[in-house]
């Protein structure tokens, strides 16, 4: 047992800043005393620690010392075989897990509704999608989790895969059975690698849904700066005992800054240790305001601050309840709209809004009068703004028909069409509805009219449309020369 | 030895009260409370270090804050008090026959306790059937309501601290929906004088402008209040504070004052051009 109690990266800081160091090394600053602007605003504490390796602490991409140590203690608080500091975002961490273990043309299975950076590694390492159909809510227009039966189907028909990607919770807080997937795609020699990045605090509350270091996943990216308190950036990726430690440290060392920040760097050590040590109370007070919070948006009336009760054992296996997403739709308003709202009129931000729902992200920084506030706005917005909801769209899960693998998609020869030309195109780009971030066309799949609509409304209600290179996405680029299904090369191949 | 209470009315300036000496401490659940005796302005109540009323001058704030609303609506039944933990706004309500419930919102228990123990000069006012004190979140509160109340008087500290959440648009919009439809609603509306204070005041009237369809702000002057220079906004769905003034009827109640009367109730809606043109700027 690790005494969770301390901080090495912290303490070594500490100890440095006692020592007096003269600086005759980067960052050029030198603790704030080269750039007194930065200085007054940041303060001077601030830039004391920010650093650049040393002996005395250690390096990111070569641990031996403090960062090993703090690693070590983070490993065991997340009960990990090894947790690597991460300072490139979440981001980072999902594609090391990808570029862990899958090379070019290997299939990895995932839900669609994966975060834009796992899309984003496949067309660097060449890896091909196996998308999973996640159950759809179509009162909500959300997606759901991944039936286990679904996973089944696509190991039976891909046994050559090499991996399955889960999401522990969704943005909305929907769980998949991870156990479940777990043990059988390891039944399939199946790597299982965890997107966390909205469960750290599974990790430290015994009422939340399962870990994936407890479902027994090889990896999980974990985003320490969500739920856990850390600054922005700062991620841990954790692997299990059958990975090995320093194969998967060569992978992060590949697109790892050298520079790893030590602001990041002892946020996630000083987060780890408040969580290890006080995880357990912070989190009892976040589920107490959601689910006050939930109570009382449920008795405004229209609005449907969902929990629990949709878990149907399968495709919606868990909850996370310290989300709080709330439907929008029978108000008459998209959650977009709402979204701006809240923002424009009533000067709250929340974290999304999407056609159906909002999302409020609620942690332990907030305090019962700002649940009040929130609570009390969505009563205004309704009693102002509540309309006829016939004609609200939902996002509806629209299967994608993938062509060709991201990478040879994004790098063929390209044309930019203007968007009503493209259906039955081959798109060679991203389109993604942002927030949350997941993708509507990925390089390498068929542009249909259902894809096409689908743009178009989302643009209107106010949906920022982010990945193409026409930020405007007047036009989209396609594969040159690629009409329609019957020149497919995956499908033709299979 | 001399004992002094500060408050920094501005980062630059000092507000200071000679102190005989402390009668309660305490810290509740949402804010420091403090109790202290002084010569000049004998007790006075701080939330958090700020000042929120003295024995000597707490007759302009109360008096400004009811008897205005009430000499305009012609037939106030049920009042609705948000905050005024102290008894001072109820104290003049209860002079009132007329009003039949009055139910104070207060969030914070231990300032109502506090108050009856050592500020009985305004805690009085909770001496009487009609009172019915609820300790929670105003904002919480008046959401449940709808066409209830004839009044509604915002007596709130200041916008940041547990008193935030009163000076915000779904406050207003709340309480517009639990007023009736001739309802008003009289809040604590900062000061003009000091820049943050302005800022505070500008963006109040901003939000009550958006909510209500009458919208006006009178003044008052309170000693012990950051530049002595404070504001009250009167929000109506119906009665005009100056067309619907009806000082007779007012008169016709037989209450001594010893601030308000009938042509300080004209004149107070009379303000300096350049509060009126802070107001305009956030009107358009």
């Amino acid at each position: 047992m690790l005494d969770q109690s301390r901080a090495p990266i912290l303490e070594a800081l500490e100890k440095m800043k006692i020592d007096r160091l003269v600086p005759f090394d980067v960052p050029g600053h030198k603790h704030g005393k080269g750039n007194p602007d930065l200085t007054r605003f940041l303060g001077e504490q601030c830039l004391m620690v920010d650093v650049n390796s040393m002996k005395m602490l250690d390096n990111l991409c070569h641990p031996v010392s403090v960062i090993k140590e703090a690693e070590d203690i983070a490993a065991e608080a997340f009960g990990a075989a090894h947790a690597y500091f991460m300072v490139g975002g979440t981001t980072s961490a999902v594609q090391s897990m990808v570029l862990s273990v899958c090379k070019r043309g290997d299939k990895i299975i995932l839900p669609r509704n994966v975060h834009r950076s796992v899309i984003n590694i496949m067309i660097l390492c060449g890896a091909i999608p196996v998308y999973v159909n996640p159950d759809m809510n179509h009162v909500l227009g959300i997606a759901l989790g991944m039936r286990l039966s679904e996973v089944e189907k696509a190991i039976a028909e891909n046994p050559d895969a090499k991996a399955v990607l889960v999401n522990n919770p969704t943005y909305y807080g929907i769980c998949s059975n991870l156990k479940g997937i777990t043990d059988l795609a390891h039944a399939h020699g199946m790597k299982v690698l965890v997107d966390e990045a909205h469960g750290t605090q599974f990790y430290f509350d015994r009422d939340l849904p399962i870990t994936a270091m407890e479902a027994g996943a090889d990896m999980a990216a974990v985003s320490m700066h969500k739920s856990g308190g850390s600054l922005t950036q700062s991620s841990f990726l954790l692997i299990g005992p059958k990975m090995s430690e320093g194969h998967v440290r060569q992978i992060i060392n590949i697109t790892q800054t050298t520079s790893g920040s030590y602001l990041l760097m002892s946020s996630l050590d000083i987060s780890r240790r408040n969580l290890a040590l006080h995880g357990q109370e912070v989190f009892d007070k976040v589920k107490d305001m959601v689910e006050y919070a939930r109570r009382e948006i449920n008795l405004i009336g229209d609005y449907y601050a969902y929990s629990k009760e949709l878990v149907n054992g399968d495709s919606v296996y868990d909850f996370d309840i310290t989300k709080l997403s709330v439907n929008t739709l029978p108000v008459g308003l998209a959650g977009i709209e709402v979204y701006d709202l809240l923002r424009d009129e009533y000067d709250i931000q929340t974290e999304f809004g999407d056609l159906g729902n909002v999302l409020a992200y609620v942690s332990v920084g907030d305090r019962p009068r700002d649940i009040e506030r929130l609570v009390s706005a969505l009563a205004e917005i309704r009693r102002l703004y509540k309309r006829d909801s016939s004609s609200l769209m939902t996002a509806e899960y629209i299967n994608p028909r993938v062509l060709y693998s991201p990478q040879d998609a994004f790098y063929s020869d390209k044309q930019a069409l203007p968007i009503e030309q493209c259906e039955n195109a081959v798109c060679a780009e991203f389109v993604m509805c942002y927030p949350p971030g997941i993708p509507i066309l990925a390089p390498g799949e068929l542009i249909t009219r259902d894809i096409l609509d689908y743009i178009v409304y989302a643009k209107e209600k106010g949906c920022s449309m982010t990945g193409p290179e026409d930020m405007m996405l007047g036009k989209l680029n396609v594969m040159k020369g690629i009409r329609s299904a019957a020149h497919s090369g995956l499908e033709n191949r299979a | 030895m001399e004992l002094w209470f500060t408050e920094n009315h501005t980062e630059n300036v000092k507000f200071s009260i000679q102190i005989d000496r402390q009668l309660y401490s305490s810290q509740s659940d949402f804010q420091r409370i403090d109790i202290f005796l002084s010569n000049e302005f004998g007790r006075f109540l701080t939330l958090d270090g700020y000042m929120m009323l003295t024995e000597k001058d707490e007759f302009i704030y109360h008096e400004m804050m009811v008897h205005v609303p009430m000499a305009v609506h012609p037939t106030v039944r049920r009042v609705l008090v948000i905050g005024g933990g102290d008894g001072g706004t109820a104290r003049e309500l209860i002079r009132y026959q007329t009003i039949e419930q009055i139910d104070v919102v207060e969030i914070d228990e231990e300032v109502v306790s506090a108050c009856k123990q050592h500020l009985r000069q305004t805690a009085c006012g909770f001496d009487d059937e009609r009172i019915h004190l609820y300790y929670e979140d105003g904002l919480k509160y008046v959401r449940r309501y709808e066409d209830v109340y004839d009044l509604i008087l915002v007596d709130s500290t200041d916008p940041f601290g547990p008193g935030e959440g009163l000076f915000t648009k779904e406050f207003y919009g709340n309480c517009f929906k639990a007023l009736k439809s001739d309802g008003i609603m009289v809040n604590q509306h900062e000061s003009p004088f000091y820049p943050n204070d302005a800022m505070a005041m500008q963006r109040a009237h901003k939000r009550i402008v958006n909510s209500f369809p009458i919208s006006k702000v009178y003044q008052a002057h309170i000693p012990t209040y950051p530049s002595g220079h404070w504001l009250f906004g009167f929000a109506s769905k119906q009665y005009h504070p100056l067309s619907n003034h009806d000082a007779d009827r007012w008169k016709a109640f037989g209450i001594q004052t010893r601030y308000y009367n009938e042509q300080l109730h004209r004149g107070a809606f009379a303000l300096p051009n350049y509060v009126e043109e802070m107001l305009e700027k956030v009107e358009r």
